[in-house]
């Protein structure tokens, strides 16, 4: 009984800010683009690279 | 270059766009040539080891560019920002390619592309006309950029699909939480009643709030259909978990042995993750057709008094206003044709398949293609009062009409929800006056047979169905735009069919004749040169001519290179009268032959007709072409009811007709005199190609050039129809079983739980069934 005051408002928060992190990442736009963010990552930035090249 | 890289793209394919090309060539043609040498000048190489869109796919469309810097968006002093839709945006590679190289421009500040969207976000310091120079950058790139219009922000910009997303986060989130505190009530038989009251409140905190919330989609839709004195499947749902909530705060005020909160939470997430899975379907669709809308719009160049020419959008253009078209494009405004006469393909508005010569002073109405040199025309009506605005207004109400539609879904939930209602009542009245049971304890069996029935299997039961069909065709190049189509095509009785641009090509292709194959060689190199339609279509029979370097065109008339000249009879010294399309070609005085064109069947139309009589509908054509040619093309593919010379109005007549006699007819048409009867009609889907009209008249878009697509999609309307059936009957058996028991007072919490999960897993299997293809699409 002691255990659950202490961890049921622990499992809450943590509920709660899994939420909150969703709810900014839609606001965000995060969701806007799933099939280009599923495969961006694969691919490096070369902009960089090619200014130090050039 | 990695030794992967080299194994990556076989010699047989374009270095490029992947399409086969017989080696020794490594291009399939000059526009992937220079986009190959502009990737690799940039050092982004990379691209063709990760390059994942089909093969021929990436290929420089020769469309010249539009203008874009009028679209372009002030956000500052020399600051500047465009949206633009880049067609040809299919794989993950691409994106990175066009952001890569827009990146490397030095005043550009960001370049962001969205896959699903194909939405390019740019922002340059400087000035407005860069915009024109980027375009020609993503032109060589292979990629065709147009003004994101305000059609394609409304397809991808869906604040309810963000609604929805929020919704079903939140309860996920709450059924979740619920369950952490009433699986706990569930096992823990030996808890004390002080432990059991906390947990019932606990659930109240995490269930009430998300309940409210995560519901308001469901609400919002049942508010409407009360409003306007109908049920739907969104007032059960609503009934059913505001109920349940109701119920569930009172067990727990008096402490009962179990609250039901977990059951409207979760019911809220299944529900809300069908619903958003049948809006991703749909919108996928709805992109993909605003895509193809906005490709087809353009800017008209004006002239002004002083002969200037000037790009302007077409709602800027009024009465009166001279503009110049050139050669191979589409008159946008109804128009007088000044000066010299000129060649016009008319198929969209009249379904001729064949180009027609037009006199000075003759009207043309908006739809028709320069197939001559540039013409100058003067506008005789603004966009708004034109022809076109006409046929918008008649797809207006059609579309208004189609929107009454009831489907099997809103049949259902008009019997069910009353059913529903006097049961709970029922067993409510029963246990509490009949068994004499306090109104706290009769309450629960009464919600508990709203929860069991309850809408899960058979609000997700048409659903699931629709999500998996719609999937499926638009893999196969079906785009289906309306909610409605598929049933209304399940239904379809009779098919009429218009013959240009539908059951044909609608483009010219080179006719069998007596040249030589190094004539056609030698003809098709120069023809390369030229955007006329009837050069390209010589150009497109021998794709592996190399292009004649000092190939000179002589707008409206022909090309010469050297001594050949290829062009109009007349330009090549031929005295021939004839009103088929017709290119001379004649090298160093030899004697002319002749290259003769014709508006060719599509190659699987044939088979189409054949697949569509197996499904046991009648065919018939209607068009607006020259009778002989609308014979020639019934008797070559069996059809025995035709109608030729058909002005839209006689289409619409027919289609008219067609329904006063009690048919469901499924008219098929591209072009903008078939927008009347398309939207007339039961149900319409639009020919590969179409106008935009058609387009926004038709519940369905074929995108493919496969015309076999057509009974495949009839097939899948009827099979999912017969799915959502079997569905709604399973749903319906499962109550049978659930009802007496929950009525009984025997179904707890986690039975209904149970009940509900098996139900929805069962008519979600059984939906996955409609992935299948028709045989003889396999």
């Amino acid at each position: 009984m002691d255990a659950l005051i202490l961890l049921v408002p622990v499992a809450l928060a943590l509920g709660l800010l899994g939420l909150g992190g969703f709810l900014w990442a839609l606001r965000a736009g995060q969701y806007e683009d799933l099939d280009g963010a599923a495969t961006r990552i694969l691919f490096d930035d070369q902009t960089a690279e090619r200014t130090n090249r050039s | 270059m990695s030794v992967i890289s080299r194994i990556a793209i076989p010699a047989t394919a374009c270095a490029h766009c992947g399409a086969s090309v017989t080696p020794p060539a490594r291009y399939c043609c000059e526009g992937c040539e220079a986009a190959h040498g502009l990737v690799e000048g940039m050092g982004l190489d990379a691209f063709y080891r990760k390059r994942s869109a089909p093969d021929g796919a990436l290929r420089p469309d020769p469309a010249p560019p539009v203008p874009l810097a009028a679209a372009a968006v002030a956000e500052g002093t020399g600051l500047w920002r465009l949206d633009l839709m880049v067609s040809g945006l299919r794989c993950g590679a691409c994106v990175w390619l066009v952001e890569q190289a827009l990146a490397a421009e030095p005043d550009m500040l960001s370049a962001r592309a969205a896959l699903t969207t194909r939405r390019l976000t740019l922002r340059w310091r400087g000035k407005r006309e860069r915009a024109e120079e980027i375009a020609a950058l993503l032109g060589r790139l292979g990629f065709r950029a147009v003004p994101f219009t305000p059609a394609c922000l409304r397809a991808a910009d869906d604040a309810e699909t963000r609604g929805l997303v929020r919704a079903l986060g939140i309860a996920a989130f709450g059924a979740m939480n619920v369950m952490l505190v009433s699986v706990a009530v569930w096992v823990g038989e030996d808890m004390g009643a002080e432990t059991r009251a906390l947990m019932h409140w606990l659930a109240a905190l995490i269930g009430l709030p998300t309940i409210a919330l995560a519901g308001l989609p469901f609400y919002r839709s049942a508010l409407a259909a009360l409003r306007a004195r109908r049920t739907n499947m969104d007032v059960a749902v609503s009934l059913g978990v505001l109920a349940t909530a109701a119920m569930s705060l009172s067990e727990a005020w008096r402490n009962g042995p179990f609250t039901w909160f977990d059951g409207a939470t979760t019911l809220l997430a299944l529900l809300l993750a069908g619903r958003l899975l049948d809006r991703t379907a749909r919108g996928r669709a709805g992109r993909a057709v605003a895509e193809l809308l906005a490709l087809q719009d353009g800017t008209v160049r004006r002239l002004g008094p002083d002969g200037a020419e000037e790009e302007v959008a077409v709602g800027a253009i009024r009465a009166g206003d001279r503009i110049l078209l050139a050669a191979g494009e589409r008159l946008r405004l109804d128009a007088v044709l000044e000066d010299a006469p000129g060649l016009f393909d008319l198929a969209a508005t009249t379904g001729e398949s064949l180009p027609r010569p037009v006199a000075p002073g003759s009207a043309l109405a908006a739809g028709a293609v320069n197939m001559g040199g540039p013409a100058v025309l003067r506008v005789t009506a603004a966009a708004a009062d034109g022809s076109l605005a006409a046929t918008a207004r008649l797809l207006d109400q059609a579309a208004e009409a189609r929107g009454r539609f009831v489907t099997l879904a809103d049949k259902a939930a008009r019997l069910y929800v009353p059913t529903v209602l006097v049961v709970a009542t029922g067993t409510f009245l029963g246990w509490w006056l009949g068994a004499g049971q306090g109104w706290q304890a009769a309450l629960v069996p009464a919600v508990a047979a709203l929860i069991v029935t309850c809408p899960c299997g058979l609000a997700i039961a048409v659903p699931a169905v629709q999500v998996v069909t719609v999937g499926a065709l638009f893999r196969r190049g079906v785009l289906v735009t309306s909610p409605t189509a598929l049933e209304r095509l399940a239904a379809v009785d009779c098919v009429v069919l218009d013959k240009t641009g539908t059951l044909t090509t609608g483009t010219p292709r080179l006719l069998p004749g007596i040249w030589s194959p190094a004539e056609l060689r030698a003809a098709a190199g120069l023809a390369r040169g030229s955007r006329h339609p009837l050069a390209r279509a010589l150009a497109a029979a021998c794709p592996d001519a190399p292009l004649r370097a000092d190939a000179e065109e002589h707008p409206g008339q022909g090309m010469t290179a050297g001594t050949a000249r290829l062009g109009s009879a007349r330009f090549c010294g031929v005295r021939e009268a004839g009103d088929t399309p017709v290119l001379w070609f004649t090298e160093g005085g030899s004697a002319p032959v002749a290259f003769r064109f014709a508006d060719a069947l599509r190659a699987d139309a044939a088979a189409a007709i054949q697949a569509l009589r197996e499904l046991g509908l009648p065919v018939e054509i209607l068009s607006g072409d020259a009778p002989g040619a609308v014979a020639a093309v019934a008797a070559e593919l069996g059809i025995e009811s035709w109608q030729g010379g058909a002005i839209p109005e006689a289409k619409l007549s027919r289609i008219a007709d067609l329904r006063e006699a009690g048919h469901r007819p499924l008219m098929v048409g591209d072009g903008i005199n078939d927008a009347g009867a398309l939207a007339l009609a039961y149900a319409a889907v639009a020919a590969p190609g179409a106008q935009d009209l058609a387009q926004g008249a038709a519940d369905l878009v074929l995108r493919t050039e496969a015309l076999l697509a057509l009974p495949g999609a009839i097939h899948a309307a009827r099979r999912a129809q017969a799915l959502a059936r079997q569905n709604i009957a399973f749903s319906l058996a499962y109550n049978l079983v659930a009802v007496p028991a929950a009525v009984a007072g025997l179904v707890t919490p986690l039975g209904a739980a149970a009940v509900m999960a098996s139900s929805s897993i069962a008519v979600i299997l059984n939906a996955l069934r409609a992935e299948r293809p028709a045989p003889w699409m396999r």
